[in-house]
């Protein structure tokens, strides 16, 4: 198959790291919209370059921009509105606990505060080694298993819940959750 | 439930298989819609079935479909995007039936006579958009999704959106907003999306649980769908429980056959250690506040006698909250939710929900007066009605239907309440009102 360099391809004239690194992604993005509506691949490429640069630096900002054809400020404005891309560097995974009403009901709270007792950090703070940014969220939609949480890191997102209203998960099983991350 | 219509999932196991649901009749509805109907006649069955939108707003679905203006291309767009508190009904049918739900939008993109639709889910159902994403490689391979399918003349692709986290992208033109790569803003209405929706296309926009519901419609016909639920409010409906309940969960239930009372106590396992119901929210955060009275909760569960009794049913998120809750730590927290979810683009929601959480936040610590409370019923008194969207209503509902029901819950944090005041979280302090000058307000969170 005939190879058109990327820059023509995408129309880019500057260095644009991601469409160098991941031109079958982004042609799949893409794809699923019409093309004369482009800018309806920013959210997906947004997570792709949070993927490669773990956090969306202006530089990141810029190349998304450019290949779905925005400015980099449209594209901060997108980046700025949404709680799942962040423009800022902190720990190397976001630990999101649910404590909405529901969970809260639940006892989320306490839930949040003992597990960020046991982490050594106040919620919004990140662990000493950098592992883990601690966020209390809104609703995550498992509200029957309450107390429950996400991970946020490279991979994507991942629900940890409780077994059971009669079982709620523990502050040492979120640890022991959270450990298997860093062996990773 | 003998079985279940939408939850089928319980009753046969691995049904997300698409190997599975094809030996369940999976797809038949879809077939028979593309071979057997025009695109009128699928909209007149749903139509006659009276569904109803199961996401919130309960508009029926057939009407919605028929309002679509007579221009091309069309678009069909799932709204997945489930972020209200307490409602957790679409990410088990997107998890464990989800080509049931797939069954539902490629049948209403064919009613619709649309060849491209969007599923938007919220970006934390990043996990099931994966498995969603490899199911319709599947589909595509299989041939229910791509050209000339089943052998006529209709077309049909279907991609997963993901959202990043935005409550407001529930809203119908919000979420068309944000597929199309801006901030999840509503629109001015009219234009409503039947006339120019997605690009600017006439679009059907439907909740997920709406769209489950329309392969039994289309397979079995509107007569059979309606032998469930009453004659106004026909179906089943996915209830999902949660809050001071023993067993929290979804349970599929007939509409208007079952009382909230027998939700709560008969399969919720009622409330832990047999406190009382004090209160409840039918349709997760956004909700009229209704009291736990017998009145309420011997009513039926339908759109109607909800509505009666001052709820709606919306999309039966149902929050139980017993007697040891205080309602004005449970409006803080509602409030805050709808503040932090704001958009920010009508000021009455964007400055009043900061307003309202910043008297509810200095009510939660004791350091209010009475006519903080005063205070805080005008400023939602003043959202209401003044936002383009549903957004700033939400927000106050539960707010005022609390101050006006459970009104000694908000004075007993006020300094001047008759009482001393009730037990919070932190002790009030300890010199008298006079001396608080300069004392810094810490933020929330």
């Amino acid at each position: 198959m005939l190879r058109i360099p990327y820059c023509v391809a995408y129309g880019i004239r500057e260095i644009n790291v991601l469409a160098e690194k991941y031109r079958l992604e982004i042609d799949k993005i893409l794809a699923k919209y019409p093309p004369e509506h482009k800018r309806s691949a920013v959210m997906p490429l947004l997570y792709l370059a949070q993927t490669e640069y773990g956090c969306l630096t202006q530089t990141a900002m810029a190349e998304v921009g450019d290949l779905c054809g925005l400015s980099a400020t449209q594209v901060a404005g997108v980046v700025g509105f949404y709680t799942l891309y962040h423009d800022h560097p902190a720990g190397r995974r976001y630990v999101q606990i649910c404590t909405d009403l529901p969970c809260a009901l639940r006892g989320a709270d306490k839930f949040a505060d003992d597990l960020c007792q046991k982490l050594g950090v106040k919620l919004g703070g990140t662990t000493k080694d950098g592992a883990f940014t601690v966020e209390a969220v809104m609703c995550l939609a498992g509200c029957a298993k309450a107390p429950m949480f996400q991970v946020q890191d490279a991979d994507g997102l991942h629900y940890h819940e409780s077994e059971s209203a009669e079982k709620p998960m523990t502050v040492e099983q979120a640890v022991s959750i959270l450990e298997g991350y860093q062996k990773k | 439930m003998p079985e279940h219509i939408l939850l089928r999932h319980r009753d046969i196991p691995d049904l997300h298989q698409l190997e599975v649901y094809l030996q369940h009749g999976g797809y038949e509805a879809f077939k028979k819609a593309v071979t057997t109907m025009t695109p009128q006649q699928v909209i007149d069955e749903v139509r006659n079935s009276g569904l109803r939108g199961r996401g919130g707003a309960g508009f029926p679905t057939g009407v919605k479909w028929g309002f679509l203006t007579k221009a091309f291309p069309r678009y069909v767009v799932a709204n997945s995007d489930e972020s209200e508190p307490g409602t957790f009904k679409d990410r088990e049918l997107l998890e464990r039936n989800p080509h049931q739900f797939f069954e539902g939008l490629m049948i209403a993109a064919y009613a619709a006579q649309a060849n491209l639709a969007y599923n938007y889910m919220r970006g934390e159902f990043w996990n099931i958009a994966l498995r969603l994403d490899a199911a319709l490689d599947e589909l595509r391979a299989r041939g229910f999704l791509g050209q000339n399918l089943f052998g006529a003349a209709y077309s049909l692709d279907i991609h997963n959106h993901l959202g990043a986290g935005a409550y407001i992208c529930g809203e119908e033109s919000a979420l068309l907003e944000s597929i199309e790569g801006k901030l999840g803003q509503p629109r001015l209405k009219p234009p409503f999306p039947a006339d120019k929706g997605l690009y600017n296309k006439p679009t059907v926009v439907n909740n997920t649980e709406t769209l489950a519901n329309v392969p039994f419609i289309i397979a079995k016909g509107a007569a059979e769908y309606r032998k469930f639920g009453t004659e106004k409010s026909p179906g089943v409906k996915v209830f999902c429980l949660s809050g001071n309940v023993n067993r929290p969960g979804n349970y599929e239930l007939e509409l208007g056959k079952f009382t909230l009372r027998q939700l709560i106590d008969d399969f919720g396992g009622g409330a832990p250690g047999g406190k009382k119901v004090k209160a409840i929210l039918m349709s997760g955060a956004s909700s009229n506040v209704l009291m736990g009275t017998d009145d309420v909760l011997d009513a039926p569960m339908d759109y109607e006698t909800i509505q009666a009794k001052g709820a709606a049913l919306g999309s039966a998120s149902v929050i139980v909250v017993d007697e040891s809750v205080d309602m004005a730590w449970l409006t803080l927290k509602t409030t805050r939710f709808f503040k932090h979810e704001s958009c920010g683009k009508c000021t009455p929601c964007r400055e009043g929900t900061y307003w309202m959480l910043n008297l509810l936040e200095r009510l939660n610590k004791n350091d209010a007066v009475k006519a903080d409370v005063d205070l805080l019923n005008t400023v939602a008194a003043q959202i209401q009605n003044k936002c383009l969207c549903p957004l700033g209503e939400f927000a106050i509902a539960p707010v005022l239907t609390s101050l006006k029901q459970f009104r000694a819950d908000f004075d007993a944090h006020t300094k001047d309440a008759a009482k001393k005041p009730a037990p919070a979280a932190r002790p009030a302090p300890a010199r008298p009102a006079p001396a608080k000058a300069a004392e810094p307000a810490p933020a929330g969170d």
